[in-house]
C-alpha cells in the first residue's frame, strides 16, 4: 500500500526562505540521535543474532573457542526438533485461545455498557481502567496468591462449592491447569483494552441509524448483526491482530508461574523456551535461531495490523 | 492511496491511529434498552454487568485486602474477606527494607534516562518526519511501527551478549539503551500525531521574523507540543516502571534489581511465602502507575494500538 502523504500546497512551501537542501540537512540532523540509538539497541543486535544464528556458539564458545560457521545447520536442528514443535504449537495454541476468548469477552462487555444503567456502566469502566493500569507483576503476584496451594482463595472457594478435592490442589503442577491459570490471568489483564476500544466504536455509530433499526422493528441481534457488528469489524480486526502479536510473545507470566511448579519442560512457549536454551544452556546458536524464527513469525502477523493501522479511516 | 493519519488539532488531540480515543464516556448510546418493554432485558443487563465488574475487580480487592491482614490472618485455613483487625505492618516492613528502595533508586533512575531520552531524540525525529519531505521518508514511518512489534524476546539473547561485551550488565546505562531502543519508536510516531497538528503557519510566520527553522521549532512548536510530550513521557515511563523480561536479561545480580525483578524475589525460595508482603509491595508498586495512568486513560488506547506499553 502507499501511504499518500499530506501535501501542502506549493505556493506556501515557497513563502519558507530556505532551500531545500538545508532543509534536508536539517531533517537527517534530526533524525540521527534517534536513529543511531534505535539501531544500537536493537539493529545492532538483530544483526549479530543472524550471525549467531549460523553459528555453532555454545559453551565452547563463550570460553574463548571460535565460533564456526555452520550455515542452516541450526535452523534444520530446531525446524526438526519435536520439543520445538510441541512448543510452538503450545505458543500458537495458547495464543489464539486466549485472543479468541479476550476478544469474545472484551466485545460482549463493551456491548453491555451499551445495554446497562448509566452508573452501572460507569462503574464497570472505572473498574477496567482500575485493571488495565495493574503492572504486570503486581496481578501475576495475585493471581499466584489466589491460586496458591496452602492457603488461596480459590482452592478455599471451590471446596466451599462441594468440590472436596480442591483445598490444597497445586495448580501449577499440571499443564492443563497450569495453561488455564495462565489463560485466566492474561485474558484479565487483556480484555479492559478491547472493552474500552470496542466501546468507544460502538459510541461512533449514528444514533439516527441505530433508531432507524428500532423503528423498523429489528431486535438486539438483528441490529448487532447487521448495524453494529459491520461498524465495528474495522476495530475488532485490528485489536485481534494485536492481541494475537502480543500472546504469542507472553513470556514474564510464564516465566514468573513456572517458579512455582517445576514442570518448565511442559509448560514452554517460544519466550521461554529461548530463554532457556539460550541463557540458561548456553547454546547461543539454537536459541538465536528460535528467536529468528519468533521474529519472523510476528513480523508476518504485524505486516496485516501495520497494513490496517495505516489503512484505518478517521 | 490513504493519508497516514488526519491532522488532528491541537492541543487536545492525541496521535493518529484513526480510533477515536476510548475513556470515560458520559452519554453512551443504547442498543436495546431504548424502547418501553425492555425492561427486563435491562435488569438482566445491569445485573451481569455488576457480576462482570466484581470479577475484574476482585484481584484487586484481594491485593490491597491481603496487604493489610496480619499473617495469622493470611495464614488461616478459611479466607478473610475483609481486613477488619488487620495491620500496616506489611507495608512498615516493605517501606524499611533496603532492597525496596535499592530497586526503587534502579528504576527511577532507569525511567528518568528513558523519559528524557525518549522525549528529547523523539521530538527531535517527530519533527524531521513531520515537517520535512525527503526520500525515504515513508519507509523510516513504516519502520517507526514494525520496530515497535518485534518482541523482546527475539532479541534478547543479542542484547545480553551485546551489554555483557561491553561491560553494561547491570547497570543503568546499559539498561535504558535497550528500554530507549523500544521507547523512542513509540515515542516518535506519538509527537508526530501532535507535531502535525500544530500549523506550519505558525513556524513560517516566525521564520519571516527572522528566527531559524530550529529556532521556530523550539520557540514556537515545542512549547504547543506540552500535552503530547506528558503523556508520551507518561507512556515511557510506565513501560520503563512496568519492564520485566529485558530487567531480567540485562540485570543479573542482587544489587541492581529494578522493582519488578524485586517484587519476584520474594517468591521462588523454601522458606513460606510472605504473601502479606508481596502484596504490600505489589500495591506500592502499582499506585503510581494506576495515577499516572488515570491521567492519560483518554490516549491509553490510541498509544496501545500504536504498540506501546503493554
Amino acid at each position: 500500500m502507499s501511504l499518500a502523504l499530506r501535501r501542502r500546497p506549493p505556493a506556501r512551501r515557497a513563502a519558507v526562505p530556505l532551500s531545500s537542501r538545508s532543509d534536508r540537512r536539517l531533517a537527517l540532523l534530526l533524525l540521527v540521535p534517534a536513529t543511531a540509538t534505535v539501531l544500537l539497541a536493537l539493529g545492532y543486535p538483530l544483526v549479530r543474532q543472524l550471525g549467531m544464528s549460523f553459528q555453532r556458539f555454545g559453551l565452547e564458545q563463550q570460553f574463548g573457542r571460535p565460533p564456526e560457521f555452520v550455515g542452516l545447520a541450526n535452523y534444520q536442528a530446531m525446524l526438526t526438533d519435536p520439543t520445538f514443535w510441541a512448543v510452538l504449537g503450545r505458543s500458537v495454541g495458547f495464543c489464539l485461545l486466549v485472543a479468541a476468548i479476550t476478544m469474545a469477552v472484551g466485545t460482549a462487555g463493551a456491548l453491555l455498557l451499551t445495554a446497562c444503567s448509566r452508573p452501572v456502566a460507569v462503574a464497570v469502566q472505572v473498574v477496567m481502567l482500575l485493571a488495565w493500569a495493574m503492572p504486570v507483576l503486581s496481578s501475576l503476584q495475585v493471581f499466584q496468591w489466589m491460586f496458591d496451594s496452602r492457603s488461596g482463595v480459590v482452592d478455599h472457594t471451590l471446596a466451599a462449592l462441594g468440590f472436596d478435592q480442591m483445598l490444597g490442589f497445586n495448580w501449577f503442577a499440571q499443564p492443563s491447569t497450569f495453561f488455564a491459570v495462565a489463560g485466566l490471568l492474561v485474558t484479565w489483564m487483556s480484555v479492559p483494552l478491547v472493552v474500552f476500544m470496542v466501546y468507544a466504536a460502538v459510541t461512533q455509530i449514528d444514533s439516527s441509524v441505530l433508531e432507524a433499526a428500532a423503528l423498523d422493528g429489528a431486535g438486539p441481534a438483528q441490529t448487532f448483526r447487521h448495524v453494529v457488528a459491520p461498524s465495528i469489524a474495522p476495530v475488532l480486526a485490528l485489536v485481534t491482530l494485536l492481541q494475537i502479536i502480543w500472546d504469542l510473545r507472553v513470556f514474564t507470566q510464564f516465566h514468573v508461574l513456572q517458579s512455582n511448579g517445576g514442570i518448565t519442560e511442559q509448560t514452554n512457549v517460544l519466550g521461554t523456551f529461548i530463554y532457556q536454551v539460550g541463557l540458561a544452556g548456553g547454546d547461543y546458536g539454537s536459541a538465536s535461531a528460535a528467536a529468528m524464527l519468533l521474529l519472523l513469525l510476528t513480523l508476518l502477523i504485524a505486516a496485516r495490523y501495520i497494513a490496517l493501522l495505516l489503512k484505518e479511516p478517521a | 492511496m490513504t493519508t497516514v493519519a488526519p491532522p488532528p488539532t491541537p492541543p487536545a488531540a492525541g496521535p493518529a491511529t484513526g480510533v477515536r480515543a476510548p475513556g470515560l464516556r458520559t452519554a453512551p448510546p443504547r442498543l436495546g434498552a431504548r424502547r418501553p418493554g425492555r425492561r427486563g432485558l435491562s435488569v438482566v443487563a445491569n445485573a451481569v454487568a455488576v457480576v462482570f465488574g466484581l470479577a475484574w475487580l476482585f484481584p484487586v480487592y484481594w491485593m490491597l485486602n491481603t496487604a493489610f491482614l496480619t499473617d495469622r490472618q493470611i495464614q488461616q485455613r478459611v479466607p478473610v474477606l475483609f481486613p477488619v483487625g488487620g495491620t500496616g505492618s506489611h507495608f512498615a516492613q516493605v517501606l524499611s527494607s533496603p532492597a525496596f528502595w535499592s530497586a526503587m533508586r534502579m528504576s527511577l533512575a532507569i525511567a528518568l534516562v528513558v523519559v528524557l531520552g525518549a522525549m528529547v531524540f523523539g521530538f527531535f525525529a517527530s519533527l524531521a518526519l513531520s515537517r520535512f519531505r525527503f526520500r525515504g521518508r515513508t519507509q523510516l514511518i513504516v519502520a517507526v511501527l514494525v520496530v515497535q512489534m518485534i518482541p523482546a524476546e527475539a532479541l534478547f539473547i543479542s542484547q545480553y551478549r551485546m551489554l555483557d561485551g561491553w561491560g553494561l550488565l547491570n547497570s543503568v546505562a546499559g539498561m535504558s539503551l535497550l528500554y530507549l531502543g523500544a521507547s523512542i519508536p513509540f515515542t516518535i510516531w506519538m509527537l508526530k500525531g501532535f507535531v502535525d497538528g500544530v500549523p506550519v503557519e505558525l513556524e513560517e510566520a516566525a521564520m519571516l521574523d527572522g528566527c531559524s527553522r530550529m529556532g521556530a521549532f523550539l520557540r514556537i512548536t515545542f512549547p504547543l507540543l506540552g500535552s503530547g510530550l506528558v503523556a508520551s513521557s507518561i507512556f515511557a515511563f510506565l513501560a520503563s516502571w512496568n519492564e520485566y523480561t529485558l530487567a531480567l536479561v540485562a540485570l543479573t545480580s542482587d544489587d541492581s534489581r529494578t522493582l519488578p525483578l524485586w517484587l519476584t524475589s520474594f517468591s521462588g525460595q523454601n522458606q513460606v511465602t510472605d504473601w502479606g508482603a508481596i502484596m504490600a509491595g505489589s500495591t506500592l508498586m502499582a499506585v503510581p502507575v494506576v495515577i499516572l495512568f488515570m491521567t492519560v486513560q483518554k490516549r491509553m488506547a490510541s498509544g496501545l494500538t500504536a504498540g506501546a506499553v503493554k
